[in-house]
């Protein structure tokens, strides 16, 4: 009897405490927007790191576009039941950081003692992402705009295989490639990401008053000054002569590249990898530095792409974990790795040495002209980066405007004027929630 | 009317409470949610709400934009509607005869109906691509000029009122094409007797005794072409160009779940369900009187 | 269904002598081969977007990318199949469309015939109300609601779920209202010796009004299956993780857009996946559904 009981006892106990002792790893919840291939190498990473110790789990799910990840957040977070990490687009940057909702990540490394040398980040990345030097939301896929050209096109058309510098020379070069019987002489991809918020930073124009919102709640645009007219200007003729073509808003023009029908074509850096791929054993390409507008000071590009935020509400022990992921992709090892597979920019100074060293950007040129044009640039108030609320209505509201003015319907002046406007009562809707 | 029933006290309360539950929850908690909710500025996160009354409606009714998008959404009803029925009305007229095989053309025609309006989308997209389509080839050997969609607004709105009249093109042809053959011949042929000629026929006798179909097909292909051609919207064109093809459910999708400004597309989902009623109104007013038992 | 004036009527009668003397074979014939003549080419007009999406499947990227455009399947059909298939996890996703194709279908119907049994054959307090309310929601298709209630599933918890895809498209009351209209012109005789029988009121649902209303039944098992697969608004915002969306707006990823290739091919292969089983089902149901639906629209 005594001995049934006490292995009654012993199982009951045993029963109770194994499921606490033989404790699944920690899950950490990462939900992002990348697809094919960048999805791969996401998952790719998570996978790296779940192999590399045994306490936390992260499980990277794919939760559809920018948007549409943004959205899941916010309904899993009114639900009370948020992801521990979410990729949020830069255009988000402003509602993030205003919405009470996020873990600021110099404050997550901080709390759980992990040093990263912040210094060490590429200037414009790290400026994009902080608030009084400190680092919010953590830089995981950033790029910046660069030109792409097509040599066989310049070839057909007589021109020397160079990429054109400024926007005198586009003008010339496209020309030539549009009287060639060039379809598509000079396109874009992103229109007011490159066409004017890039523009306005890489020449150190102001885009919006309060330094870009980076000095308090923006409230008025300043797209419309002689620079920015001055530029729709330029493409506004281009469309009409013919050696302009546009090709769409986000980055639907990126199929004209594609296709092999442009000669000279602006877009984000992270293109390389899919025209590498388009391109082979089609046509040749290049790479160049976003084109200058002569008579305005030096400025530089800036970041686009996505960082990761940390969301309120979930446990230390699962912040820990969240900790010790972020560590794991800030390392060099794993920045050189992710820029080399993705082409993104490599995050610090450490990892684009790394990457040099090893001799990936001998094998890759074009991979490193991004990095050689942020280095390359002056980074001043104007070009830390853009923060607005509502930013993606903001930019709806200016490729708007754009179409109008490439279309014809409207001068470069009076569009501008409309765009800014338009975003001016959109930026007041944003600034009356948080007064 | 007389009407038999059954003497049960709680059984009908049964028989209806599943969908009056499914109802409550997902109908009309969410509506009066939504009428709530256009009251108020949100943000995205839920952390402030602030009570604006009838702020976002007077936001949006003193917004051109919105106003344009009014135009968009009736225009592109009016256009898929009305090209569509007159389309369909004509070629039934033209095919209402006795032949065999009637049924066999009717399945040929109807299948479309099963195919999502995206994905009709899709297909149409491909056809008028500027780059690959078949279109634009072939009318580049008739005219010079560039049918790029993706700069000119028509030329987009043109591509969604053929990709829906498309999807919809064999239902309405097929309900005309019985209520054609519910018409006696001899009505039609008394009528050709006393000197009256085809066009006239049509205009006198036929139109008017299908009258009861072309309401039906009138209101649902309204319906289909406000609502249910959000997928095709946000497939192929996405609103663009600029806002040519931003039909009014886009809109609201759009401010609400891409920019985040929830307040403000609750208010244009409630002068959507305004919108509905006075439709639906009509048409119940309009179907009571007309049917006869 | 048209109704015909007691005048027509008189005048069809009196006017049947004059139309056999007519000489109606000729001009029969004639009408005979234009209405051939239209209904062909209106197939043909109508399946011709389809047969061009089915031939850009069958083709390799080049053949896509290159004009003029070619009007002959090609030779690339089981690659691009397979390619479509494995790239967005085709049979999940069709899987996904399959449940809540028949979910609401069958859900739908069984909830409607219910509530409309109840609303026509019984008197209750609060009938009225009961009907107002169910009948309301003809006013407000789901995009109307969308914000709010994605708000109330995500408090429910039923994001990324099969609860969550099907529950919401069974509120409105188009089913119910079909099933009504067909119900009140059965005759009361019916009901009666149903009841002289001493058959109950499930009874008489059962074994009376349910083999009467297959037609009604069939065609809104067409027209729920259809909408319920093509829904593309509603698995759009309840649903985030890929392996749980739709086909229709599963396969949105292999739509050209960007800078990814122009695989045309694959993407009309997709396409043509995705939009067969509700074809099918139309095709194999067309008999009842458009029975079912002419009958009802009266």
């Amino acid at each position: 009897m005594k001995r049934s009981t006490l292995s009654v006892l012993v199982s009951a106990v045993l029963l109770v405490a194994l499921p606490v002792t033989a404790m699944a790893a920690t899950e950490i919840q990462f939900w992002h927007a990348m697809t094919a291939v960048l999805g791969e190498r996401v998952s790719d990473i998570a996978t790296k790191f779940n192999a590399s110790q045994s306490e936390y789990v992260v499980k990277a799910i794919n939760k559809g576009t920018y948007a549409e990840a943004l959205n899941a957040a916010v309904a899993a977070y009114r639900a009370k039941q948020p992801p521990h990490i979410v990729q949020v687009y830069e255009v988000g940057t402003q509602t993030m950081l205003s919405s009470g909702a996020v873990y600021p990540v110099y404050q997550l490394m901080k709390d759980n003692g992990i040093t990263i040398d912040w210094n060490d980040l590429i200037g414009p990345v790290k400026s994009y992402y902080s608030t009084g030097g400190n680092l919010y939301s953590m830089a995981f896929n950033s790029s910046t705009p660069i030109l792409f050209y097509n040599k066989d096109l310049f070839k057909k058309a007589g021109l020397p295989d160079r990429a054109p510098t400024t926007w005198d020379e586009i003008e010339a070069t496209a020309k030539k490639l549009h009287a060639a019987g060039v379809k598509c002489a000079y396109s874009s991809a992103w229109p007011s990401w490159v066409l004017v918020e890039n523009m306005h930073a890489y020449h150190d124009q102001p885009f919006s008053d309060h330094a870009n919102g980076f000095d308090g709640l923006a409230t008025s645009l300043k797209i419309n000054g002689p620079f920015g007219v001055k530029m729709m200007e330029l493409l506004a003729r281009g469309a009409k002569e013919g050696w302009f073509t546009y090709g769409g808003r986000a980055n639907k023009a990126e199929a004209l590249m594609t296709a092999g029908e442009c000669g000279i074509f602006t877009t984000s850096s992270a293109y390389i990898g899919n025209l590498a791929r388009a391109s082979e054993g089609k046509f040749t390409w290049s790479t160049g530095f976003l084109p200058r507008l002569a008579g305005y000071p030096q400025g530089n590009s800036i970041i686009g792409g996505a960082t990761l935020w940390v969301m309120k509400g979930a446990k230390p022990e699962e912040y820990k974990g969240v900790a010790q992921f972020f560590k794991y992709v800030a390392s060099t090892e794993n920045q050189a790795w992710w820029a080399g597979v993705t082409g993104y920019l490599p995050l610090t100074n450490a990892a684009a040495k790394a990457l040099e060293a090893s001799g990936h950007y001998t094998k890759n040129p074009n991979q490193k002209t991004a990095v050689n044009q942020m280095n390359s640039g002056k980074n001043t108030p104007n070009s830390q980066g853009i923060r607005l609320g509502n930013f993606t209505s903001i930019r709806d509201a200016i490729e708007e405007q754009m179409e109008h003015i490439f279309s014809g319907n409207k001068t470069a002046k009076q569009g501008l004027d409309d765009a800014v406007a338009k975003s001016n009562e959109i930026l007041k809707e944003f600034a009356a929630l948080y007064k | 009317m007389k009407r038999t029933v059954f003497r049960n006290r709680w059984l009908p309360w049964a028989l209806v409470a599943p969908q009056l539950a499914v109802t409550i929850v997902f109908f009309f908690w969410p509506a009066f949610d939504s009428v709530r909710l256009s009251l108020y500025r949100a943000s995205p996160f839920g952390d402030r709400m602030i009570f604006v009354g009838t702020g976002n409606f007077e936001r949006l009714l003193a917004d051109p934009a919105y106003f344009r998008s009014i135009g968009t959404s009736f225009l592109f009803s009016a256009l898929v509607t009305v090209v569509g029925l007159a389309v369909a009305l004509l070629l039934a007229s033209l095919a209402n005869a006795k032949i065999r095989g009637l049924a066999i053309y009717r399945t040929l025609l109807l299948w479309p109906y099963g195919i999502a309006p995206a994905i009709a989308g899709v297909i149409w997209l491909f056809i008028f691509h500027p780059s690959f389509g078949v279109l634009p080839y072939v009318l580049s050997f008739v005219t010079a000029y560039q049918f790029n969609w993706f700069l000119k607004g028509w030329v987009a709105l043109i591509l969604i009122v053929v990709a829906a009249i498309w999807k919809q093109f064999g239902y309405n042809l097929a309900f005309y094409l019985a209520g054609l053959q519910a018409i006696p011949g001899s009505v039609l042929e008394a009528a050709s007797v006393d000197g009256a000629g085809p066009i006239r026929r049509f205009f006198a006798i036929t139109f008017p005794l299908l009258s009861p179909v072309t309401f039906f097909l009138f209101t649902l292909n309204m319906t289909f072409s406000f609502f249910e051609t959000f997928g095709l919207v946000h497939a192929v064109t996405q609103g663009g160009p600029g806002d040519a093809t931003s039909i009014l459910v886009f809109r609201a999708w759009k401010d609400g779940f891409e920019g985040l400004q929830l307040g403000y597309s609750a208010a244009q989902s409630v002068i959507l369900m305004l919108l509905v009623i006075a439709l639906t109104a009509v048409q119940f007013r309009f179907a009571e009187k007309k049917v006869t038992y | 269904m048209a109704s015909t004036s007691p005048v027509a009527s008189a005048g069809a009668v009196a006017t049947a002598e004059l139309a056999s003397r007519l000489p109606a074979a000729r001009r029969r014939d004639l009408s005979g081969v234009i209405a051939h003549a239209i209904l062909v080419a209106s197939v043909f007009v109508l399946a011709f977007p389809l047969y061009y999406a089915f031939v850009i499947s069958t083709q390799t990227l080049d053949e896509v990318t290159s004009l003029p455009p070619k009007l002959v399947p090609s030779t690339n059909l089981a690659q691009n199949y397979a390619d479509a298939w494995a790239r967005v996890k085709m049979g999940r996703l069709l899987l996904n469309s399959a449940i809540v194709a028949l979910a609401v279908a069958v859900g739908k119907i069984a909830i409607s015939l219910l509530s409309a049994f109840a609303i026509v054959y019984f008197n209750f307090r609060g009938k009225q109300f009961v009907f107002w309310t169910i009948f309301i929601t003809l006013m407000m298709p789901v995009p109307v609601r969308i914000v709010s209630t994605y708000q109330v599933i995500s408090v429910l918890g039923w994001i990324d779920t099969y609860w969550g895809l099907t529950v919401p498209l069974m509120a409105s009351a188009t089913g119910t209202f079909l099933f009504r209209q067909f119900f009140q012109t059965i005759p009361d005789s019916l009901a009666e010796a149903a009841q002289l029988d001493g058959a109950g009121p499930l009874r008489f649902l059962w074994s009376f009004l349910l083999p009467l209303s297959k037609a009604n039944i069939a065609a809104l098992f067409v027209i729920l299956f259809v909408y319920g697969w093509n829904d593309y608004l509603w698995p759009l915002i309840v649903t985030n993780r890929p392996e749980m969306r739709t086909a229709v707006i599963g396969i949105d990823s292999l739509i050209p857009r960007t800078s990814q290739l122009p695989e045309w091919n694959v993407a009309m292969a997709a396409a043509m996946m995705v939009l067969l089983p509700p074809v099918v089902v139309i095709v194999v149901m067309q008999r009842w559904f458009v029975k079912g639906l002419i009958e009802t629209e009266k």
